[in-house]
C-alpha cells in the first residue's frame, strides 16, 4: 500500500546569505520500507531524537519534499496524489500529531474539527445526518458526546483532545493511519485507553497504521512490525515480538536493554558506562557503519563500509556486518 | 528510625479569580537517611508543587495555609530566606525539571559551576574550582568539558553537569524533579544509575519526582503516589507494584505497556481539577470500588502493615 523508495532529506541549515558556514544534515538517508495492503498492519517505526521519524511521518504527509527518493501510495506518488487528488489521499491517509495542544484552533468549538471533515469529504447529506454521525463515532470511542461538543479546546485535557482526534479518524476512515509520538503527551491512565482504542480500530476501519515511536514499551505493546531507525537510517525491520525477543543490531540491543521495564524484579543488569555514554565528538560516524562510532562490536571494516541491508533470517532484515 | 525530612499536612494553594487552586491539599510523608523515595503521579497531581512547597520556593500568587517541613529537627517554613540559603545546596539540594536547560550559553561550564559553589560557601576560587574538576569526574564526564560551553555538550551531558554542581558539598537530601524527562532511552538508564550510585557512594537520601512508573521500578527503595494533590498510597516499591492497595495505584500499574504485557488498560474518567476537587475520596467518581461512603467522606491515611500507608475506604 506504501512503499517508500530510497528516500533522502538534506536540510540546510545556517549561513547568512547561503555564503558563510552553511550545513546539511541528513535527516534521512535513503529509507525504504513498504507497508503491505494485504492485511491491516500497525508499523512501528522506532528510533532517538534526532533519527528522522518525523521527517518520514511528513514527507508521507506530503508536508515536506524528498531530496530524493520517492514515497509512492498505492503505487502511485505521494507528490503526484497531492498534486491532482489532494482530497482523495487525505480521505484515504490521515495523520494524528504529536501535540494535543497545538492543532486546535483555540477560538473555535472544538465541534468545528469535525463539522469541517464532513463538509470537506463530503460525508453527510445534512446537518441532522453530520450530527448523528459525530455523536456515533464519539461513542464508538466511549467519550460523551454531551460532555464534549460545544466545549473549546482549552477545556479538554490532553487525553481527551488526543481521543477526539480518533473521533476524526472514526469519521474519515482512512487506510492509513500515520500517528506521530500521539500519547507522548498524555498521561499513563489515558494513554493505555488512547493506544487500546488505536489497536480496535485496525480491525473496525481494516486500516493500517504507521506509528512512530520512541518507546519500545509502547511498540511492543501495539505493534505487529518494527522498524528500528538510527541517524535516519533502516538499521533493522522485522516482526516485533521476534525484535523484542531477540534483536540482531547491536544498536536495536543497546535500545532494549535500556528500556526501564515497570517491574522492581527486573531491574537493569548491567551498569551503564558514563564515560562512555556520550561522546561531545560525533556519535554519528561520517564514514562505514552509522552505528560504529558507539557500536561495542565494531570491526575495521565497519569504519570504511556501510552494511548492505539485508534479510539474513526469514522475514528479518538487519544492517549489521556481524550477519553477513 | 528517624526520618531525615518528615512533611506533616502541608498545603500548597493558588489564588486565583475563581478561588484557591488547591495543588497540595494535606500531604504527609517522611524520608529516611540513604533512601531513593520516589514521588509518582498523573500530570497535574501536584507532584512539582509540593516538592516547591517542601523548598520554600512558593511565590505568590501561591501561598502555604498551613504545614510543617521538618528537616533535621528544623521547620523550613519557618526559615526566613537568608537561613534557608544556608541549608540549601549544602544541605538540601534541588535539580529542578528542565535545569539542563537553565545552563547560560555564554558562559563556559568550570565559570557556572564554580560561581554556584562560591555562592553558597567560603571556599576560594581555586578550591572550587578542584572541586568542579573533580565533581565532573565523578559522574563520568571527562575534564575537558569545563573549558566548554553548553552548547557543545548533549542534553544527557548537561543533565550531568547540573547533577555534579548539586551534589558538590556532598548533600544530605536531593531532591530531583523530572531528572529524566526529555533524555533518550540509553541516556535515561545512564542519569538514573548514576543517581542510585552517588546514593550509595554519598550516602544522600534521594526524592526523585517522576510520571514515569518504569524510572521508578528501576531506582527507588519506597514510592509515594500522588492523585489530586494529596497522598493515596506509601509503600516499599516491591510491595507497590507487586500489590497495589488503592484503586488507583492498581489502575495505574495496569495502564503501564510493557514489554511482554500482553493487555494493559486505562482508567477512565477525567483527572479533577484543583479548583474544585470532588467530595469525599478524590477519586472516587473513577474508582471501580467506590461504595456510598466514597463521595461523602474524605479516607484519611492508615498505615496497613508497617511502612505500607493507604487512604481509602476498602481498608478499614
Amino acid at each position: 500500500m506504501l512503499e517508500l523508495r530510497n528516500v533522502t532529506k538534506i536540510f540546510k541549515i545556517g549561513g547568512g546569505l547561503g555564503l558563510f558556514g552553511r550545513r546539511t544534515i541528513k535527516a534521512v538517508d535513503s529509507v525504504s520500507f513498504t507497508i503491505p495492503s494485504d492485511k491491516p498492519l500497525i508499523v512501528a517505526l522506532v528510533g532517538e531524537s534526532g533519527s528522522g521519524k518525523t521527517t518520514i511521518a511528513k514527507i508521507i504527509l506530503g508536508l515536506l519534499k524528498p531530496t530524493s527518493g520517492e514515497v509512492l501510495y498505492k503505487g502511485r506518488s505521494v507528490s503526484d496524489w497531492i498534486k491532482r487528488d489532494k482530497l482523495k489521499y487525505f480521505k484515504e491517509v490521515q495523520p494524528i500529531f504529536q501535540d494535543p495542544y497545538s492543532i486546535y484552533n483555540p477560538f473555535y468549538r472544538i465541534d468545528r474539527i469535525l463539522e469541517l471533515v464532513i463538509k470537506k469529504f463530503n460525508l453527510a447529506s445534512s446537518k441532522r445526518e453530520a450530527k448523528d454521525l459525530i455523536i456515533k463515532a464519539m461513542k464508538d470511542l466511549g467519550l460523551r458526546p454531551e460532555d464534549l461538543l460545544g466545549r473549546y479546546p482549552h477545556q479538554l485535557s490532553g487525553g481527551e483532545r488526543q481521543r477526539f482526534m480518533l473521533t476524526r479518524i472514526l469519521l474519515i476512515k482512512p487506510k492509513l493511519i500515520v500517528a506521530d509520538e500521539p500519547v507522548s503527551m498524555i498521561d499513563v491512565s489515558l494513554k493505555a485507553i488512547f493506544l487500546n482504542q488505536l489497536v480496535s480500530l485496525k480491525d473496525k476501519l481494516k486500516a493500517s497504521c504507521l506509528y512512530i515511536t520512541h518507546d519500545l514499551n509502547i511498540a511492543s505493546y501495539i505493534a505487529d512490525r518494527i522498524i528500528v531507525l538510527c541517524h535516519g537510517k533502516v538499521i533493522e525491520e522485522g516482526p516485533a515480538e521476534e525484535i523484542i525477543k531477540d534483536p540482531l543490531h547491536p544498536y536495536t540491543k543497546l535500545l532494549i536493554d535500556s528500556i526501564p521495564i515497570p517491574n522492581p524484579r527486573c531491574r537493569w543488569r548491567e551498569t551503564v558506562d558514563l564515560t562512555r555514554l556520550e561522546s561531545f565528538k560525533k556519535l554519528k560516524a561520517e564514514e562505514g557503519c552509522i552505528f560504529s562510532a558507539r557500536c561495542p562490536y565494531v570491526r575495521e571494516i565497519c569504519k570504511t563500509k556501510a552494511p548492505p541491508f539485508e534479510e539474513v533470517k526469514p522475514d528479518r532484515k538487519v544492517a549489521c556486518f556481524l550477519y553477513m | 528510625m528517624n526520618p531525615l525530612l518528615e512533611v506533616i499536612d502541608l498545603r500548597v494553594y493558588y489564588k486565583s479569580i475563581w478561588g484557591d487552586y488547591k495543588s497540595v491539599d494535606g500531604v504527609s510523608f517522611k524520608t529516611y537517611e540513604n533512601e531513593i523515595l520516589g514521588i509518582a503521579g498523573e500530570s497535574g497531581c501536584g507532584k512539582s508543587t509540593l516538592v516547591e512547597g517542601i523548598l520554600g520556593l512558593i511565590k505568590p500568587p501561591g501561598y502555604i495555609p498551613s504545614g510543617k517541613v521538618m528537616f533535621e529537627g528544623i521547620d523550613l517554613l519557618k526559615l526566613s530566606e537568608e537561613e534557608l540559603r544556608k541549608i540549601r545546596f549544602k544541605k538540601l539540594a534541588y535539580i529542578p525539571q528542565g535545569a539542563m536547560n537553565s545552563l547560560n550559553p555564554v558562559i563556559r561550564i568550570e565559570e557556572q559551576m564554580i560561581d554556584a559553589m562560591l555562592d553558597h560557601s567560603d571556599i576560594d576560587k581555586e578550591e572550587a574550582k578542584n572541586l568542579a574538576l573533580s565533581m565532573l569526574k565523578e559522574v563520568g564526564l571527562p575534564v575537558e568539558v569545563a573549558r566548554m560551553y553548553p552548547h557543545e555538550l548533549s542534553g544527557g551531558m548537561k543533565q550531568r553537569v547540573i547533577i555534579a554542581t548539586t551534589i558538590a558539598f556532598k548533600p544530605k537530601l536531593v531532591i530531583a524533579d523530572e531528572p529524566t524527562t526529555a533524555l533518550d532511552v540509553v541516556v535515561q538508564k545512564g542519569i538514573l544509575q548514576l543517581l542510585r550510585k552517588l546514593k550509595e557512594d554519598y550516602k544522600m537520601t534521594v526524592i526523585v519526582v517522576s510520571h514515569d512508573m518504569a524510572a521508578h521500578a528501576q531506582i527507588a527503595d519506597r514510592i509515594v503516589i500522588m492523585y489530586a494533590g494529596k497522598i493515596v498510597e506509601i509503600g516499599n516499591i516491591y510491595d507497590v507494584f507487586e500489590d497495589p492497595l488503592h484503586p488507583y495505584t492498581k489502575g495505574l500499574i495496569s495502564a503501564i505497556p510493557s514489554m511482554g504485557k500482553r493487555y494493559i488498560k486505562g482508567i477512565s474518567g477525567l483527572s479533577p481539577s484543583p479548583l474544585n476537587w470532588p467530595s469525599g475520596c478524590r477519586f472516587h467518581p473513577r474508582c471501580n470500588y467506590a461504595m456510598d461512603i466514597c463521595s461523602k467522606i474524605e479516607p484519611d491515611m492508615k498505615e496497613i502493615k508497617p511502612g505500607r500507608w493507604v487512604a481509602c475506604h476498602l481498608y478499614g
